[in-house]
């Protein structure tokens, strides 16, 4: 665990807020970070900025990211990771689909695709306008990026998986890259496989370790936070729990 | 490749590693995975109890320099949910192991009968875990009490009865003596110990619940005396645990005076394979030295 100092925290939505802290981050694009917020909690949380300053961009949901939001610079923190499998760009054509806080799992990758010189398109999904992360910080790093939201504030009023569909009806993307609520996922995955597009998608489960030995966050046979947390979609399709069920922290299976 | 193939307490393995309790473990899958992909020869189930039951609040693992900290504080999904895990575990073909804890004899034997009616080849008595208030180390410390236990477990199920013991008593002989005189069918030794990790620069202890369980390669040698401790006095088979990583681990337990071996922190470094590059490393071992079968090993270093 590395001990680490918050240089700043920044409103991205009116829930959502990402805060930065000294660490040089080699994080892969998709990787985690377990995070512990001394006297607090320890928590997974996508890594979405790197280098110098890292970041994480998180939910209000709880406790832990209570005390998050409420950090403040010069406080400190400790960092475990980077962990686990991030997303492997391949192609030069990449949809990228994030719902919700969701799209914090899918920042790095965008960044370093377009970095790579790859056409990168985004649809962002939020329930309304004000909760779309990231619209400005995709669309300034040169991505396409198109929204949709529940409540019909901006964009396409609907799903993402709708805008996404879209998307690809416009244009065949050669990789699909996507995290949000498990069962946007699932529907996304299913157009993916229509269309015969490759994916890969970030997966979110309750997490204890974060290093692949408690078996918290089994989903089907792979462990989230060390096989994954982003699984091709061929690997998806394996995995019964997809889409379907979770665990609760004793390990009780739960509806998605 | 050396025979690898082994009979303990009954149980018919392949090899002589097992999955330790606590590592993955909770979900059938995991467990098929950890036969099949990994090459256990048998697996042990995280510890069940009568109730679902969350553990400890987060951090509750942590890698230190020599070992793993953990204190997951025994979180379970509870015995009647645990049924469709075992199915699914027991496709895999691999002896399973159930691992149960409680607090008193009556309640070990109820949950001896489910995991037996289940499938389980054998079940462990976690007697040993030490940061849960009430169940494993408090009970598994007393003689008398782990006597108690082991009665009541033999009576109510046919099948053999395993006990994991912890290091932290002033003589592990004495509580592997009073769970062999009870009818135990093999010994399981050792379980995590007690330990702590500070962190200087917060100033605090970083485990939620403070204190845990030390895995991993610090305890080996701790592991290694008890099982030459116990080895010497009983005359059922001891399972060594405790910092195993490579088949030479694995010999010095088996040199020791254990009939066979659990890993568990070492999947962290070397993955769900370790089960199967351990026995492969056994084997080398044996063909290196001349070995030609596990018999001749066990114990060697007690000299018999």
């Amino acid at each position: 665990m590395d001990i680490v100092t918050v240089t700043g925290v920044f409103n991205e939505t009116k829930n959502i807020k990402t805060i930065r802290f000294k660490w040089a981050g080699r994080s892969k694009p998709g990787q985690f970070a377990m995070v512990w917020i001394p006297e607090v909690d320890e928590v997974p949380m996508s890594i979405s900025f790197s280098g110098e300053e890292s970041g994480i961009t998180v939910l209000d949901v709880g406790e832990a990211t209570w005390a998050l939001h409420n950090l403040k610079p010069g406080d400190r923190i400790g960092i475990k990771g980077p962990l686990g499998k991030g997303f492997s760009i391949t192609g030069k054509d990449i949809l990228a689909v994030g719902g919700g806080s969701g799209t914090a799992a899918l920042a790095l990758a965008v960044e370093s695709a377009i970095a790579k010189g790859k056409k990168v398109r985004c649809a962002l999904g939020a329930k309304t306008s004000g909760e779309l992360l990231f619209k400005k910080r995709f669309t300034d790093m040169g991505a396409d990026v198109r929204v949709a939201t529940d409540d019909g504030s901006e964009g396409h009023h609907g799903f993402v998986t709708q805008l996404a569909e879209k998307l690809i009806a416009k244009k065949k993307p050669d990789l699909i890259i996507a995290c949000g609520p498990e069962r946007m996922l699932a529907a996304l995955t299913e157009v993916a496989a229509q269309h015969k597009i490759g994916i890969q998608c970030s997966l979110e489960r309750y997490m204890k370790c974060g290093i692949g030995l408690c078996g918290s966050c089994q989903c089907g046979r792979y462990t989230v936070c060390a096989d994954g947390p982003v699984f091709t979609g061929g690997q998806l399709a394996e995995m019964a729990d997809f889409g379907k069920w979770k665990r609760d922290p004793s390990g009780r299976k739960m509806h998605c | 490749m050396a025979e690898l193939r082994t009979r303990i307490a009954g149980l018919e393995m392949e090899n002589p590693t097992m999955l330790a309790s606590g590592i993955l473990g909770q979900t059938g899958e995991s467990l098929f995975r950890i036969v099949r992909e990994g090459g256990a020869g048998a697996v042990v189930t995280k510890s069940i109890g009568l109730e679902p039951r969350e553990g400890h609040g987060s951090p509750c693992l942590l890698e230190l320099d020599n070992g793993i900290l953990n204190a997951m504080g025994l979180p379970n999904p509870g015995i009647d949910s645990f049924g469709e895990e075992m199915a699914v575990a027991l496709k895999a073909g691999a002896p399973v192991i159930g691992s149960i804890f409680s607090d008193s004899p009556s309640n070990f034997a109820a949950l001896a009968r489910k995991m037996e009616g289940y499938g389980a080849a054998a079940v462990e008595l976690n007697l040993s875990c030490p940061h849960a208030e009430k169940f494993g180390l408090d009970t598994g410390s007393d003689p008398a009490k782990v006597a108690e236990i082991v009665s009541a477990v033999k009576s109510a199920v046919k099948m053999p009865v395993f006990a994991k013991l912890s290091p932290m008593v002033p003589d592990i002989t004495a509580i592997a003596l009073a769970a062999e005189d009870a009818g135990c069918d093999a010994i399981v030794a050792i379980n995590t110990m007690r330990a702590m990790k500070i962190d200087i620069d917060i100033g605090k202890p970083v485990l939620r619940n403070k204190v845990g369980g030390l895995s991993g390669r610090a305890i080996k040698p701790v592991g290694v005396r008890a099982v030459y401790e116990i080895a010497g006095r009983v005359k059922v088979p001891v399972i060594g645990a405790g910092g195993v990583y490579t088949g030479r681990d694995a010999v010095e337990y088996l040199m020791a005076g254990a009939s066979a071996v659990q890993i568990g922190s070492a999947v962290r470094e070397r993955g769900i394979g370790a089960f199967g590059i351990v026995s492969a490393e056994i084997a080398e071992f044996m063909k290196e030295n001349k070995y030609k079968s596990l018999n001749e090993i066990i114990g060697l270093a007690r000299g018999k």
